[in-house]
């Protein structure tokens, strides 16, 4: 392992973390202010990459494409709080799960019927197709960097929103006792809205920034999901600084572990087990990770609603 | 002097810079009551509930019995003797009013450990919870839902629970809350027949009640405690009127 | 009226605990006569899918005793049936089929597990204990797919059933079945055992009110763990009986999917019933073979019908068919 192996690992962590961000930015206020669990959240990441896709067979343009999805991730994302969520936010979280769990059994079928099974591509602007030489002989793609500029991007955003705004303060006012909130007059029903909304457009922007470099199918949403809920878990619900730093320090875990260990491994055992078990043990060192934060912490490390 | 049941020596609470309990020193002798008065937001529950082991003090100790609880959890100091009664009432409003009794009779019979045997049906267990409900004088409500009773009634439940502790030390959190007067003299007579023979802490507003039962006084302002002595000095305290009395004596 | 209603509640005390045996005893008379059903119909394939039903209404039941009645929201069950399944599989490769070895087997080391996870867990409250049990759930997924000797990723096909005492009445489905069956019932009746017992109703207490409950005595976390570690004992029947029946074992049993369809399975039977479980669990699976043959989508019609149950179908099916009952009779 060299120096620039390292380092294209490292930002590929990075791009990683930035990604899961944006996905447990919008999970983690939507259950902070509203205590809902929203299974469906990972379905908005995988919407989005497919309605970018729809977009860009008719405009042929990656930046309106990525803002008709936008809007439309908004607008179904809104639907949905009408239709389902806005019934589930007084019941218990039981009911909310196997709600959001029957969402995410419908659209991934959906979007089965509709779109096919077989993976689709986005492609990326043509400005951005290039490579970057980070270090002599080392070339990296210009787009995994704009992702992550985004991604610090949309994070220093929200920061500026939710500390030097009023809706920003009203939010964390939420998060941190969302009836106190109602209960000094307060429009509870717009503020979730706002929330929510939001929250889906960013899992909606995640899922088309993505899209260019892997492949778009069903079942998408699955896996991230999880790595998401991890991610607010460790950071402490209903905090975006916790999610940030959480995420970034998945992001790199998992890509580091899924990297290296097999090396390290081939310290201790034959090459042949350690082949099978190097991605399995980074699969499990991520959990194992959050096993011991929840273990030292049972709230996360910035729980929005203290101890 | 006999040896305190509840010794609370130097107890500090703070909520970020807010302070909410300054310094506290109290000792409780066995078969007093002491009653905590105070207005609004001086920390009276916040007290109890650190003295009951729900919220960790900042600094300071707790002995209750002779031992140092201030690290013990609620349940061991529930074990120990120290019973508590909640200022909103917390109660199994699904389970029956018999078997919030008996599950406290249970806590205290160590054997819970036992996975066979319909714990509903127990005589060990229901004989002494419905005395403690007859105390309480809510016997005829055994069988209904707790969740269905009166507030009056709820409020003795949660002494009854209390009583089948066999407690050493009962904290009071508030009984007389949001209750009307002819329940409220129903409680103070009833503590009254509790008087002497168990030791109790009791936080409450109610003046009236105060004064019936106390045996001394503390009051607490913003967290510190101004003044503790007997009723009649407390009363007369000016520093005390201004602060507090002189509102409520109107 | 009110007397009779009195004693009613007198005897149940908290008024979630499964009343009567009219709808236990019939179900199970269902289950046991499906066989018979099955011969006189010529349709062998019911006994194959009862069979299923029976098997994971195990693992629902042992949820329900979580979920229901200990207000633990577990993520991770599938775990359990995959380490009961597994420990089949791999004592079966090592030449070991006998169920009175590996039925201990897959009980003790799902408990094993439970105790040592469930001390992490049980530390934690609300989302970060569905995340930290979906969490366990899969570091065992990932760890069997890791195994590559046993079939990694793709699984491993056992040979034969286990035997009983040597004797290879497991063979026949039919026998498979009723042994199946009885696992259900001794499972069922020591978790019905279980609520109303001194435990039982510690465990029930602390799920309406922790805090009480810590005030008045009792060590809340250890009724928890201990309620943790039963259900992940009798997940491991479950899976016991998972590979036996299919002859077969795979990662897949422990995705955290299958904890989510337990999950569902429980919902929608109606949570906080123990019949609602088993009930729950063979609505699910029928659905899923009936609609399934339909379309190959058939969750984009199950999806929207579980948001129907949960939003206008309280308590679950039970409960919605409580409710119309009612209404009939004193309609």
């Amino acid at each position: 392992m060299t120096a620039t192996l390292f380092l294209v690992q490292v930002l590929n962590g990075l791009q990683l973390g930035v990604l899961l961000f944006l996905i447990a930015a919008g999970l983690t206020l939507v259950f902070g202010v509203m205590d809902f669990i929203n299974l469906a959240h990972g379905v908005q990441y995988m919407l989005g990459a497919y309605l970018a896709v729809a977009f860009y067979g008719l405009v042929g343009n990656f930046l309106f494409a990525l803002i008709l999805a936008l809007l439309a991730s908004l607008g179904f994302g809104l639907l949905l709080e009408f239709l389902v969520f806005r019934h589930l936010y007084e019941r218990d979280h039981l009911d909310q799960v196997i709600a959001t769990f029957g969402i995410i059994l419908f659209l991934n079928h959906a979007v089965r019927m509709i779109w096919g099974a077989a993976p689709l591509n986005l492609p990326m602007p043509e400005a951005l197709t290039g490579t970057v030489l980070l270090a002599p002989g080392q070339l990296y793609p210009v787009w995994r960097l704009v992702i992550i500029t985004a991604g610090i991007g949309v994070a220093g955003g929200l920061y500026v929103l939710v500390t030097h705004t009023r809706i920003g303060m009203l939010v964390r006012a939420g998060a941190t006792n969302a009836r106190m909130v109602s209960a000094l007059g307060v429009n509870i029903k717009q503020l979730f809205m706002i929330v929510f909304g939001f929250g889906t457009m960013l899992a909606g922007f995640a899922g088309v920034m993505i899209a260019p470099i892997i492949s778009v199918e069903p079942g998408m949403g699955t896996n991230i999901l999880i790595l998401a809920f991890v991610v607010i878990v460790i950071g402490g619900i209903g905090s975006i600084r916790g999610a940030f730093v959480a995420a970034l320090l998945i992001g790199l875990v998992d890509t580091l572990g899924r990297s290296f260990s097999i090396d390290v491994l081939h310290l201790v055992m034959a090459p042949s087990p350690a082949r099978t078990v190097g991605p399995a043990a980074a699969s499990i060192l991520i959990y194992v990770l959050m096993a011991i934060v929840l273990y030292l912490r049972p709230a996360g490390l910035f729980p929005a609603r203290g101890r | 002097m006999a040896e305190p049941v509840l010794r609370i020596k130097g107890l500090r609470k703070s909520f970020g810079s807010l302070v909410v309990t300054d310094d506290v020193s109290l000792d409780v002798v066995p078969g007093e009551m002491l009653a905590v008065i105070g207005p609004n937001g001086a920390g009276k529950t916040t007290l109890i509930n650190q003295i009951s082991g729900l919220l960790p003090p900042d600094a300071g100790t707790i002995m209750f019995d002779g031992a140092d609880v201030t690290a013990l959890p609620p349940q061991a100091r529930a074990l120990r003797g120290l019973a508590r009664s909640f200022q909103i009432t917390s109660i199994l409003p699904r389970f029956s009013v018999l078997e919030n009794v008996a599950l406290a009779v249970q806590a205290r019979m160590g054997s819970s450990l036992r996975f066979f045997g319909r714990a509903a049906g127990e005589a060990k267990l229901n004989q002494p919870a419905m005395a403690a409900l007859e105390q309480t004088g809510i016997a005829d409500r055994a069988h209904v839902p707790a969740g269905e009773l009166s507030h009056g009634e709820k409020r003795a439940l949660e002494l009854a629970i209390a009583l089948a502790m066999q407690p050493a030390l009962l904290l009071l959190d508030e009984p007389m809350a949001g209750i009307g007067r002819e329940e409220t003299d129903r409680q103070i007579e009833l503590l009254l027949r509790l008087k002497g023979k168990l030791t109790m802490v009791l936080v409450e507003h109610d003046m009236s009640a105060v004064f019936a039962l106390a045996d001394r006084i503390s009051v607490l302002i913003r967290g510190r405690v101004l003044r503790t002595g007997l009723p009649a000095d407390v009363r007369a305290d000016p520093q005390v009127v201004t602060a507090y009395l002189g509102e409520q004596m109107e | 009226m009110a007397g009779a209603a009195a004693i009613a509640v007198g005897e149940a005390g908290s008024l979630r605990r499964p009343r009567g045996i009219a709808l236990p005893a019939v179900i199970f008379a269902v289950f046991a006569l499906l066989p018979a059903f099955a011969a006189l119909t010529a349709q062998h394939y019911l006994v194959d899918t009862g069979t299923r039903i029976v098997v994971f209404a195990v693992a629902a039941v042992a949820l329900d005793l979580l979920v229901g009645y200990g207000g633990l929201i577990s993520f991770g069950q599938a775990a359990f049936i995959g380490l009961g399944a597994y420990a089949v599989g791999i004592l079966s490769a090592s030449g070991i089929g006998d169920a009175l070895i590996s039925l201990p087997v897959a009980i003790a080391v799902s408990i094993l597990f439970a105790w040592i996870t469930g001390i992490v867990c049980i530390r934690t409250k609300g989302v970060y204990f569905i995340m930290i049990t979906l969490a366990f759930g899969q570091m065992v997924y990932f760890l069997a797919t890791s195994l590559a000797p046993y079939g990694g990723d793709n699984g491993l096909t056992i040979d034969a059933r286990n035997t009983i005492a040597g004797w290879q009445v497991l063979k026949n489905d039919t026998a498979f079945y009723y042994f199946a069956l009885l696992c259900l019932l001794a499972s069922y009746l020591l978790c019905r055992a279980l609520i109303v017992s001194r435990f039982g109703r510690v465990l029930r207490g602390v799920k309406e009110n922790a805090t009480r409950m810590a005030t008045i005595g009792f060590t809340v976390q250890r009724f928890q763990l201990i309620a943790y570690v039963i259900a992940g004992g009798i997940g491991g029947v479950s899976g016991f009986l998972l590979a036996n029946s299919t002859e077969f074992v795979a990662p897949a049993y422990m995705a955290w999917q299958q904890s989510g369809e337990l999950i569902v399975m429980v919902i929608l039977g109606g949570v906080g019933t123990l019949d609602g479980a088993i009930f729950g669990s063979a609505v699910y699976l029928l659905a899923e073979e009936w609609l399934s043959g339909m379309t190959e989508n058939w969750q984009v019609i199950f999806g929207p019908f579980l948001v129907l149950v949960v939003l206008f179908a309280r308590g679950g099916l039970i409960g919605l068919s409580t409710r119309l009952w009612h209404r009939f009779s004193h309609g």
